[in-house]
């Protein structure tokens, strides 16, 4: 039985969604956790510090775990980009592909470096074998490019010619990476990979110090806690900066996303800011509205002129505007929440050189990185939902690109039961991985009797050595 | 030779270096699955002989998928569009099976007992299932049910020549696994090499026969290829047959050093073969690789991007297959 096609659409877009939801995360990790584990390396390189060698070795061996299961997420949608939008792919694959194209390489030198670390740690000693963690970290902010320079084409597509036919009929594919919404899209989402990273993995140490206050005078859970949380307090900030730039890169060039996002609706100038609230047809409702903020954060002035939804045609409207309005007001509130919580502890380190002792500041730290991941997601759906209804801004609309295969929504349910299972058995094999590590701790035995991918696994029963 | 011969050529290189990697991890997986009859011990001496060998090498043989897929969208839009509309049943269940491979993978490794055990079933079904609607899809192409600009039918793909091309590709896999894993235990000195040298010799007469039965289908239902392969690619087929023969005769005789390579060289001439018999056909016969190709500033940017990859991860990988055959002989 075929569907009719807007449902097809529907589900075609939700499994997208999820899938790309599910897979961002693992992607920041990818980005992210390699730097942590680097500045630990480091420490312990230079100060002869043990204790740090450990926790880079600890957090190497999370990422490997967690790099093979976003390797097999990230395969997972270059295979839906053709399954589910192939006209897109027909059109525009020689557009932006070469971003892709990039991008591999990236992969590539990723997965052969995450090898080599995790394996070296055995063989290769010192220095040597922190230089060849550095791939790994040059890799991910390449990969981050790469990628992001395709989702700021399709915000903001250029390099390319059509001819008569609507074919294309040249392409110049630096152009098209470096498109005017790569100049902030890439920035504002690198640095959101630290921040994810960042906040969660200082939030791990600091529910284990809630539940075991001793850890609290730890060597091992406070330099845990203090690497990634200096990471995130220093980036919190210069995000707060690149945000405000991208928020008036998209007022600029995608007025129907912006003037979605903040729900406004007739052009003028002294635009009220809204924050939280539900988008009707023509007004804000239960918000709380700050007259002519708005138009002073697009332009620096009260009288700057800002395109309201009167101005887009009916069916060039982004839909959802409360659920863009409340992203991006989630996004920007987490955000700012962060940069709270990092001069907090700014302060207090610069004051007492130690981490604020009330209980409040652990609880403040424990639930910052699930904090750090909503606001991911939110800052996600304003960008995607915000650009719809077009798959490539104005040029091509998402009905134009969906396939036209059945039973996607039967599809859509076995990946979220899928992809159920790999988190869940993600976060046991993680969990294992840290109490097999304490436990070996606890032997006085050598490092890590439990194995991760990549890493050396002890040669089989029935083995004699070199024969 | 025109750009979009080079990125067709470029695409035949990933082809064959996954068909190669990719492949014998595959196998590997696939004899984890064909050792269910073994008893407990033995067959987690096996898993963990299969563990070894895939060791640190894993996700960089299978970047070379990301890499095919990405040089074909880039390149070839106008192919792999109506292969995605059209073969998108066994593709996603390709999809599938790598998520679950991929998981059954990582997971193995850092679980003990059961939980080692169920992730290593995963990893074997599904390292059976992947490989195998890879090569229905490949059959199917071969045959001619993806046609230029069309959507086909998503049925189509269930025939002879895709299900046996299917069924050929477990059977390569199996058999280039064999011979890697067999290699990997005569250097350990693990006594499992006479268990692996069995199967070598198996697989190899399987994959044989099915590449022989193969070639009857061929001329019935993708009458292009088969031409192709007794012309032009005729040079590469004899090849392939004389390293195969040469594998085989090796591996009856106890040989130990060249059997990897001449595996890998028999592989490799299929995949040069059939490329070869293909051309100029992207989709036999109704898209040329002219025809299929993109803009030209593209495809000069996937030729520079190419050899930007040989320059960056050649040399990376060259320093991990080291280290890793390092592991092998300690």
């Amino acid at each position: 039985v075929a569907l009719p096609l807007a449902d097809n659409l529907l589900a075609a877009r939700e499994l997208m969604a999820f899938t790309l939801g599910f897979h961002i995360i693992l992607s920041c990790i990818g980005i992210a956790l390699p730097a942590m584990m680097l500045i630990a390396e480091y420490r312990g390189l230079k100060k002869g510090d043990e204790v740090a060698l450990d926790l880079a070795r600890r957090w190497s061996k999370a990422a490997a775990v967690l790099f093979a299961v976003g390797a097999v997420t990230g395969t997972v949608l270059s295979f839906e980009m053709g399954l589910l939008w192939p006209k897109f792919m027909e059109r525009y694959g020689d557009v932006f592909g070469t971003g892709f194209a990039i991008e591999g390489i990236f992969f590539f030198i990723e997965a052969i470096f995450i090898a080599i670390y995790i394996y070296g740690w055995k063989r290769i000693r010192g220095w040597a074998h922190f230089w060849s963690g550095v791939p790994i970290v040059i890799a991910g902010i390449g990969g981050a490019f790469s990628v992001v320079a395709v989702n700021s084409w399709m915000n903001q597509p250029q390099g390319f010619r059509l001819d008569a036919a609507g074919d294309v009929a040249s392409v110049e594919p630096l152009k098209a990476l470096f498109n005017p919404a790569t100049v902030y899209e890439f920035p504002h989402m690198l640095l959101a990979a630290y921040l994810v990273v960042g906040f969660g993995l200082a939030s791990i140490y600091a529910i284990g110090m809630l539940r075991n206050p001793e850890r609290r005078s730890q060597r091992r859970h406070r330099l845990g806690l203090l690497i990634p949380l200096t990471v995130g307090a220093i980036i919190a900030p210069v995000q707060v900066f690149v945000g405000d730039v991208a928020a008036r890169g998209v007022a600029d060039h995608q007025p129907a996303k912006f003037a979605a996002m903040e729900c406004i609706y007739e052009t003028g100038d002294n635009q009220t800011e809204w924050i939280g609230g539900i988008c009707t047809d023509d007004e804000v409702k239960y918000g709380i509205g700050i007259p002519g903020l708005d138009s002073l954060l697009v332009g620096y002035s009260t009288s700057t002129v800002v395109t309201g939804l009167d101005q887009i045609p009916d069916d060039q409207e982004p839909p959802a505007h409360t659920l863009l309005h409340l992203a991006f007001d989630a996004m920007v509130g987490i955000g700012t929440g962060l940069v709270a919580l990092g001069a907090w502890f700014g302060i207090a380190w610069w004051r007492k050189r130690d981490i604020p002792r009330t209980r409040w500041f652990l609880r403040a730290v424990s639930v910052s990185g699930i904090g750090a991941i909503l606001a991911l997601e939110a800052g996600w759906i304003v960008t995607e939902v915000g650009r719809q209804p077009w798959i490539v801004w104005q040029q091509m609309r998402v009905e134009e690109a969906v396939t036209n295969a059945g039973g996607l929504w039967w599809v859509f349910g076995g990946a979220i039961l899928l992809y159920a299972a790999l988190g869940t058995f993600a976060v046991i094999a993680i969990r294992r991985l840290a109490r097999a590590e304490d436990e070996d701790e606890e032997d006085g035995g050598g490092p890590g009797g439990v194995g991760v991918p990549y890493g050396p696994t002890p040669e089989p029963a029935g083995a004699e050595a070199g024969s | 030779v025109s750009k979009a011969d080079a990125c067709f050529a470029i695409l035949a290189v990933g082809a064959a270096l996954y068909a190669t990697f990719g492949g014998a991890d595959f196998g590997a997986g696939v004899w984890q699955l064909l050792a269910f009859r073994e008893k407990g011990e033995r067959r987690d001496r096996i898993n963990a002989r299969v563990a070894h060998s895939l060791g640190p090498v894993w996700e960089a043989n299978h970047v070379w998928l990301i890499f095919a897929l990405v040089v074909l969208w880039t390149a070839f839009p106008d192919a792999f569009a109506p292969i995605m509309e059209t073969l998108y049943v066994p593709l996603a269940i390709a999809a599938i099976g790598i998520v679950l491979r991929g998981s059954g993978f990582a997971f193995g490794h850092v679980f003990t007992g059961k939980g080692k055990r169920r992730s290593a079933d995963v990893f074997a079904v599904s390292s059976l299932i992947t490989p195998f609607f890879m090569g229905c899809v490949v059959g199917a192409i071969a045959a001619g049910d993806v046609e230029a600009g069309g959507s086909g039918d998503a049925l189509g793909w269930i025939g002879p020549l895709p299900l046996l091309v299917g069924a050929l590709f477990v059977a390569s896999t199996a058999y280039i696994a064999a011979v890697f894993l067999l290699d990997d235990c005569r250097r350990a000195g693990d006594d499992l090499a006479d268990y692996f040298a069995r199967r070598s010799i198996a697989a190899a007469v399987v994959a044989g026969g099915l590449a022989a039965a193969g070639l009857i289908v061929l001329h019935v239902d993708a009458r292009y290829i088969f031409d192709g392969l007794l012309d032009e690619g005729l040079p590469f087929l004899i090849a392939s047959a004389i390293l195969g023969l040469a594998t085989l005769f090796g591996l009856v005789r106890g040989w130990a050093r060249a059997l990897r390579p001449l595996a890998v060289g028999a592989f490799v001439m299929v995949v040069a073969g059939w490329a070869v018999a293909q051309y100029p056909y992207l989709l036999p016969e109704t898209l040329t690789v002219e025809e299929g190709a993109g803009a030209p500033g593209t495809l000069t940017a996937v030729i520079v991007v190419f050899f930007a990859a040989l320059a960056t991860v050649g040399p990376s990988l060259v320093l991990l297959f080291r280290l890793a055959q390092r592991q092998a002989l300690e």
